[in-house]
């Protein structure tokens, strides 16, 4: 594990407040989503899982197919498709359309593929201003930080830490109402849609047969960033293609239930193309940067490639007891919850963080609450497996394999077993009729030290249960 | 589990070269070993009629993932498949092959539940242990909230990530503690193990058990 891993996990642990933010908030998304997925509100819950899981698979294996179609219908109601290989591609294009532009002012609504790609650090880099429209990504790119969570990104802030980033970086008075905070944030973001030169949204999917972007949200800033603008920029993953426009309806009734616990979000707009003759609104030019940054790696891997059937909802983050502990930022890369654990060793590599797939009870929660119903667990088992391959092959952690050597050789001779565990039980210390809490010298080997840093051991039995069966 | 399986008439056999079903050893990557402690689990059971097992962890280890581990062997799967029909997690046994929800057991006290989650979420077992416990005279069941959170147990993730795997520990003892009951009840002996140890040092006097101890008590 990386020393950085380790402090995060630590330091996110030992703040109590915190602890309970995320606790709280995670909480309530979790109990909402339960609500809105019960039998008596939506009945045939599981039955769309199993349809949305066969759509994205059925999209994923035909993926080529998929994305020539949707480029064909893109181009026909003018608009422009450009694939990205890579984060500084996706940074080139946009700048190379500002300068042609001539634009100084970008506005983005709320997209974890920019996140990944890290944009808004390399627009400003180029002395392009953008501005987060999403109320959580504002407040966070006001507080130089990276989202939380994927859906809630500032979910961490309570409104008193918001309060503090408002007056210190807006120049305004301390506020605390949140209403009143929301209202700061429009009256900020209001003058930049009107003056933005471009703005950049995400793309929850896209649509083949018909070229559109489907956008969901719930603030309303996405349709502004789309349409306000002369330029719009939507950038999106190559997995988020889908067949079909009726397929929309399947992922509409899981996205938002999953999400928030909403029936339905606020706004959920289809785009597909640039303003045409005649209408009153909409952007000049409409391009849809199709971003690849890893994912065409997972392709080939029949039992892993499902890591590309994410809807980005969170659900999984949510109910995980693991992200509920450690948060989003004790992640090594913008993905958080069990759907980072295994997307970002695949997309950065295994040895990018190698203790990331491990960091799991595989409590098996974030498969149950799957919309699309990857599973999660076991492709965290495969990425171990990975884990382990690369480390013999560079001849890393021999202590560990050779342990696990003895450990099978062991468990395939039953009398050694049996002999192991009674020269275990013998010098063990007895425990006083309780439980033990430290152990002497000798047996306080790194495993054993771990267990008690937190958790007495169980005593010794007085006879083993092979002892007990043989006398019965 | 021995005892309440001969009082309800079967003859119950512990082969002695049973150890492990090999995944320790899965869980942490290490697929090669679990294949050769999963092929000396083949071997000790390969004759016995049922195989009960006290942990829906193992139960769902040996029903759900030796497939996947020896999927390039045909005919070691063939074994698997033949295997994997005559094992049962013992809640599941007693329910589904005894037929059996009162085993005439008597305990006094409150006890609350915590569901395994391999045995809740890879082998779906969430009421035969309810209607066992329900069955037992002087016992009264108290449900914690939630009592399908993982107790942070998860293996060598209890070792690898001890802080985080004690603070999911602390997390579960207090919704166990909120119960008022005085015994936690289990299927898997490494849950138990994790409750029993977090709340051994936190100095409480709640006590765990096994649902086959609660089962064999008179």
């Amino acid at each position: 594990m990386s020393v950085e891993f380790d402090q995060k996990i630590h330091s996110t642990l030992a703040d109590a407040n915190l602890q309970l933010a995320i606790y709280t908030a995670t909480g309530r998304l979790k109990e909402k989503r339960i609500e809105a997925v019960a039998p008596d509100v939506l009945p045939d819950y599981q039955e769309l899982r199993t349809q949305a899981n066969a759509l994205k698979k059925h999209a994923i294996e035909n993926l080529d197919y998929y994305l020539e179609e949707f480029e064909r219908n893109v181009v026909a109601h003018g608009g422009k498709v450009v694939y990205c290989k890579d984060a500084t591609e996706v940074a080139d294009f946009v700048l190379g359309l500002a300068k042609e532009k001539d634009a100084r002012l970008i506005v983005k609504s709320k997209s974890m593929t920019t996140e990944e790609v890290d944009l808004n650090e390399r627009l400003e880099h180029h002395g392009l201003e953008s501005v987060e429209t999403d109320l959580g990504e504002y407040i966070l790119q006001l507080a130089h930080e990276k989202p939380y969570h994927i859906v809630a990104p500032a979910l961490h802030k309570t409104r008193y830490d918001v309060a503090e980033i408002f007056e210190k970086r807006l120049n305004v008075p301390n506020e605390v109402v949140i209403e009143k905070q929301t209202a700061i944030a429009r009256a900020v973001l209001r003058e930049k849609f009107l003056e933005a030169d471009i703005g950049i949204s995400g793309a929850n999917f896209l649509v083949a047969d018909s070229g559109a972007v489907v956008i969901i949200e719930n603030e309303g800033n996405a349709r502004l960033t789309t349409t306000a603008p002369k330029v719009h920029i939507a950038v999106a993953g190559i997995e988020k293609v889908i067949p079909r426009a009726q397929d929309v309806a399947t992922f509409l009734k899981l996205l938002a239930r999953s999400a928030t616990g909403q029936l339905l979000s606020v706004y959920s707009s289809f785009l597909s193309g640039p303003r045409r003759p005649g209408e009153i609104d909409g952007p000049e030019e409409f391009y849809v940067v199709l971003v690849d940054n890893g994912r065409t790696k997972l392709l080939p891997d029949k039992g892993k490639r499902q890591s590309l059937y994410c809807i980005r909802c969170g659900a999984c983050l949510n109910t995980c007891p693991v992200y509920r502990k450690i948060g989003g930022h004790s992640f090594p890369w913008v993905y958080s919850g069990p759907i980072g654990a295994i997307i970002t060793p695949q997309f950065m590599g295994v040895t990018h963080e190698p203790a990331l797939p491990f960091a799991s009870s595989l409590c098996g929660a974030c498969g149950e609450v799957c919309p699309v119903k990857i599973d999660i667990p076991k492709v965290l088992l495969d990425l171990r497996s990975d884990v382990k391959k690369t480390e013999a092959r560079e001849k890393q952690n021999r202590l560990e394999r050779l342990a696990y050597k003895v450990f099978a050789w062991v468990m395939t001779h039953p009398r050694i077993y049996e002999f192991a565990g009674r020269l275990a039980a013998s010098v063990a210390p007895s425990g006083d009729g309780g439980w033990i809490r430290s152990v002497p010298a000798p047996m306080n080997v790194p495993p054993v030290r771990a267990w008690l840093s937190e958790r007495d051991l169980p005593p010794p039995p007085s006879k083993s249960f092979r002892e007990m069966w043989r006398r019965r | 589990m021995a005892d309440v399986l001969e009082r309800l008439g079967y003859q119950v056999d512990f082969p002695e070269d049973q150890t492990c079903c090999g995944q320790p050893a899965f869980n942490s990557g290490y697929r090669a070993e679990a294949r050769t402690v999963a092929r000396h689990f083949l071997k000790v059971f390969e004759k016995p009629e049922y195989i009960v097992v006290p942990s829906g962890s193992c139960t769902s280890m040996i029903t759900h993932h030796f497939a996947e581990i020896f999927h390039k062997e045909p005919g070691t799967l063939e074994q698997v498949h033949a295997l994997e029909k005559r094992v049962f997690e013992f809640a599941t046994f007693l329910t589904q092959v005894a037929g059996v929800e009162d085993v005439g057991a008597r305990m006094e006290g409150v006890v609350t539940f915590h569901d395994g989650c391999h045995g809740l979420r890879e082998l779906g077992i969430r009421n035969a242990p309810r209607r066992l416990l329900a069955n037992v005279r002087g016992l009264e069941l108290r449900e914690m909230l939630p009592a399908e959170e993982c107790c942070g147990f998860g293996g060598t993730f209890s070792v690898k990530f001890a802080e985080l795997s004690g603070a999911m520990a602390r997390t579960k003892i207090e919704a166990i503690q909120k119960t008022g009951a005085q015994t936690v009840v289990s299927l898997d002996p490494s849950c138990l193990m994790q409750i029993q140890g977090a709340l051994s040092r936190a100095g409480s006097s709640i006590r765990t058990m096994h649902l086959a101890e609660v089962l064999a008590s008179r």
